[in-house]
């Protein structure tokens, strides 16, 4: 029979006390403010001055993440010859990068760069990846659909897929060695770098180690610690002698985090939720108040045409009897004068 | 009940889950809203 | 090809039989390929290039082109637009057929087809548009779902399930109308995540709106589309209403489409300006921009309007079929084409032959089926038992 008063008023109560309880967490900055990261996450800093290009960071990456053996052995050098991008089986990669005056070659290690934001984490429609405590950026193949989304949005390139598996297919890509990390282990990259090209500690050290080597050093490296800003700062950074596109590197990604490109479709939806079935509503109602005066008025111009037909009738029926009654008249008027004429003539007879 | 967010992921996720969770009341809760405000129209004749 | 009739003795072994039967054939044997062997097997697909065509045309396409579904309903019991109810069945049945084979053939992309119910029912990723969008297709396929139901009720004859949903009729409009607002944007906004990869022509702040606004042509066009092949091939099925109806669903339809596709046309170019994009028409990448909007979108809105003055079905009928080509091509730029546009020449992608007849698979079965209701349920004419209902 519909809902009574009594109800609604218990329902809004029940509700009301149900979203105030869920209050109670409090934002730590709200949606156009300032968010510091977990404190004391762990980073990565690159120097690209020291990498020699030896590869043993990928073999020692393949070893301890138990990945499948390479075509190629990773002491044959001659791989770099061609730019390559991490895939289903090498969660890193050392690309060569020849000088641009002539100079020797450069070397770069590229790999997940464990963003703050992570634009992947942001599109997992079932939070497959996540930005761990530890600074790493975390997948978890137990939930993954195999959407592939992630792919689209990360901006470095870096998750790769394993397009051959017909059933079991997961996103594949470096993890910061997160389960050696919680060991108090190195990751097994920078355990193994020769040169000292890789250091890994507490990412706010970081860059205030990668900021004294640029002042002590000046000239040997461009003034910028890439992935301090970069996507919203990432927990892996690079320092370089080159300008940072001549490595492999972005420089036209800006320093906004994913989720922030996406933020402003994500909070029109639940507008659109509460509005448009008010408006739509609206527009319903309107449409079937048109149609009704619609219909009165369509009645009221048949009644209007019908009485004005009577009328008409009327006037005309009116003017029919008196032209009958004049006729009438005149007939009897001439039978009246012929019955004299009639009888003026006998008379003279 | 203090739950400082680090990330504004973890702020987005919070903050989404329970906008969401509103959508479906602000549906459900229109409807029977709608219901009410016209409880007491005259029904519409129909011979 | 002959003109299909219901005569008894007629042979099953009829060229679009025996074509549609090659393809569903090919299309099982793909299948069985993909579920075996795996994506890398059937499709071109790569680390670089994560979606391809089963994202960028059955999944992107076929979900705007659906749009005709909600489209037609909402101006029938929305905006009262009586003169065209007996345009709602065959939209709904499109939109519905539609979506379940987006739906289908999202099993075939996503790498465990049998997790997709997670998003919703297991670890919700509500940062995500894309379990925004999940979410709105699902509902919305339900809704389709009861929309379409009571055509198959009146068949079976269960005249009070088929009373009852009638009833609720206006309200599953306005929530369908809801559902597809948002996920015909939230489409756009998937992209929205990348704009190191999309074009800067593409790629916009306004990409949902962009999405949503061409839906409602998308789908005006494909209803006057399928309306034209409906009426060449099933035209014994269709009841004096019916016919009476559709040349005004034609012209009613082709005035919606040009208006919108005008004020598309404004958007777009505001999106120009807001980005300060000018000098990138003057590029390639702005030739193909300017060919995509101009050549696909406002020419077609241009014959459609001429078709209105002039009161002339076949232009009406060209710059429906024109539309609906636009569109796809509008999808593909954004999710193939355009997008990665940074990358050399030898990793772009261009989708393998297999993933090619799946979609045609798709296709063809969403034909073969949509000719199986139409040829059994009121569809295209009322039923006898329920002709005082509007």
């Amino acid at each position: 029979m519909g809902v009574t008063r009594r109800k609604f008023l218990g329902w809004v109560g029940a509700a009301t006390v149900g979203t105030t309880s869920m209050m109670g967490t409090r934002a730590h900055a709200a949606s156009n403010k300032h968010f510091d990261g977990f404190p004391g996450s762990f980073g990565v800093l690159h120097d690209a001055t020291r990498c020699i290009g030896c590869r043993k960071c990928e073999e020692a990456c393949n070893r301890v993440n138990e990945l499948p053996s390479p075509d190629q052995p990773f002491d044959d050098l001659a791989v770099l010859d061609n730019p390559r991008r991490t895939n289903a089986a090498a969660f890193t990669i050392v690309n060569r990068f020849e000088s641009d005056d002539g100079g020797p070659a450069i070397y770069a290690k590229n790999q997940c760069n464990q963003c703050l934001e992570p634009a992947c984490a942001s599109a997992c429609f079932v939070r497959a990846l996540r930005k761990d405590k530890t600074g790493a950026v975390v997948y978890n193949a137990s939930l993954c659909v195999g959407c592939r989304y992630c792919m689209i949005a990360c901006p470095f390139n870096i998750p790769a897929y394993e397009y051959n598996e017909p059933l079991t297919p997961r996103i594949r890509k470096c993890h910061l060695c997160q389960f050696r990390i919680e060991k108090g282990l190195l990751p097994g990259c920078v355990e193994t770098c020769p040169t000292e090209a890789l250091t890994f500690g507490e990412r706010d050290r970081l860059l205030k180690i990668a900021g004294q080597r640029i002042n002590n050093f000046p000239g040997r490296y461009v003034d910028h610690i890439y992935g301090q800003h970069e996507m919203g700062g990432t927990s892996w950074m690079y320092l370089s002698p080159k300008p940072f596109t001549q490595i492999g590197l972005r420089e036209d990604l800006g320093v906004q985090p994913a989720a922030r490109f996406t933020s402003g479709p994500l909070s029109a939806v639940p507008i659109i939720v509460g509005l448009w079935p008010v408006l739509l509503t609206g527009i319903y109602a309107i449409s079937k108040r048109k149609e009704k005066i619609a219909q009165q008025e369509r009645i009221e111009a048949v009644a209007a045409t019908v009485a004005d037909a009577n009328e008409e009738m009327k006037v005309k029926l009116a003017e029919l009897k008196e032209k009958m009654t004049r006729e009438k008249e005149a007939a009897i008027n001439l039978e009246v004068k012929k019955a004299l004429k009639e009888a003026a003539e006998k008379e003279e007879v | 009940m203090e739950n400082v967010f680090h990330t504004l992921h973890d702020f987005m996720l919070h903050t989404e889950s329970i906008t969401y969770v509103i959508l479906a009341g602000i549906l459900i809760g229109l409807l029977v809203f709608w219901r009410f405000l016209t409880g007491r129209d005259s029904k519409k004749r129909t011979f | 090809m002959p003109q299909e009739t219901n005569l008894p003795n007629k042979s099953v072994l009829t060229p679009f039989n025996i074509v549609a039967g090659i393809i569903i054939l090919a299309g099982l044997i793909v299948t069985v390929l993909r579920f075996t062997k795996g994506l890398g097997t059937v499709t071109n697909l790569d680390d670089n290039n994560p979606w391809g065509l089963w994202i960028g045309f059955d999944l992107l396409c076929g979900v705007a082109l659906a749009a005709g579904g909600y489209v037609t309903s909402a101006a029938c019991y929305i905006f009262g637009f009586k003169r065209f109810h007996s345009a709602v069945r065959p939209a709904i049945l499109t939109a519905f057929l539609g979506y379940a084979l987006v739906v289908l053939a999202l099993h075939y992309d996503v790498g465990r087809p049998w997790r997709l119910p997670y998003p919703i029912f297991v670890s919700p990723g509500t940062t995500s548009l894309l379990y925004e969008v999940g979410l709105c297709v699902f509902l919305y396929l339900t809704v389709l779902f009861i929309e379409y139901s009571p055509a198959a009720l009146e068949w079976l004859g269960m005249k009070k399930l088929r009373n009852l949903i009638v009833r609720m009729t206006l309200v599953l409009t306005i929530f369908g109308v809801v559902l597809s607002t948002l996920h015909q944007s939230s489409l756009g906004a998937l992209f929205m995540i990348a704009p190191s990869k999309l074009h800067p022509l593409w790629y916009s702040n306004y990409l949902p709106v962009y999405f949503f606004v061409s839906s409602i042509f998308a789908g005006l066009s494909m209803v006057i589309f399928e309306g034209t092949l409906a009426h060449r091939f099933l035209h014994d099925k269709m009841d004096a209403t019916h016919l009476k109806e559709s040349d005004g669903v034609v012209f009613g339809f082709s005035k919606a489409a040009s208006f919108v596709m005008m004020g598309y046309l404004s958007i777009k170019l505001i999106g120009i300006s807001v980005d300060n994009n000018w000098h990138l028409l003057f590029t390639g990448w702005g030739l193909w921009f300017l060919l995509e909007l101009i050549g696909f979108v406002a020419l077609p809105a241009f014959l459609y309007s001429l078709a209105v003055r002039e009161r002339n079905l076949r232009w009406a009928r060209w710059a429906a079929a024109w539309s609906v080509l636009g569109l796809v091509l509008n999808r593909l730029n954004i999710s193939v084409i355009a997008f990665n546009w940074h990358l050399p020449s030898a990793q772009r992608y261009f989708p393998s032959w297999m993933e090619i007849v799946t979609s045609i698979f798709i296709v063809t079965l969403g034909v073969v089926i949509y000719r199986f209701i139409t040829t059994r349920m009121p569809i295209f004419y009322d039923h006898p038992d329920y002709r005082h209902d509007i």
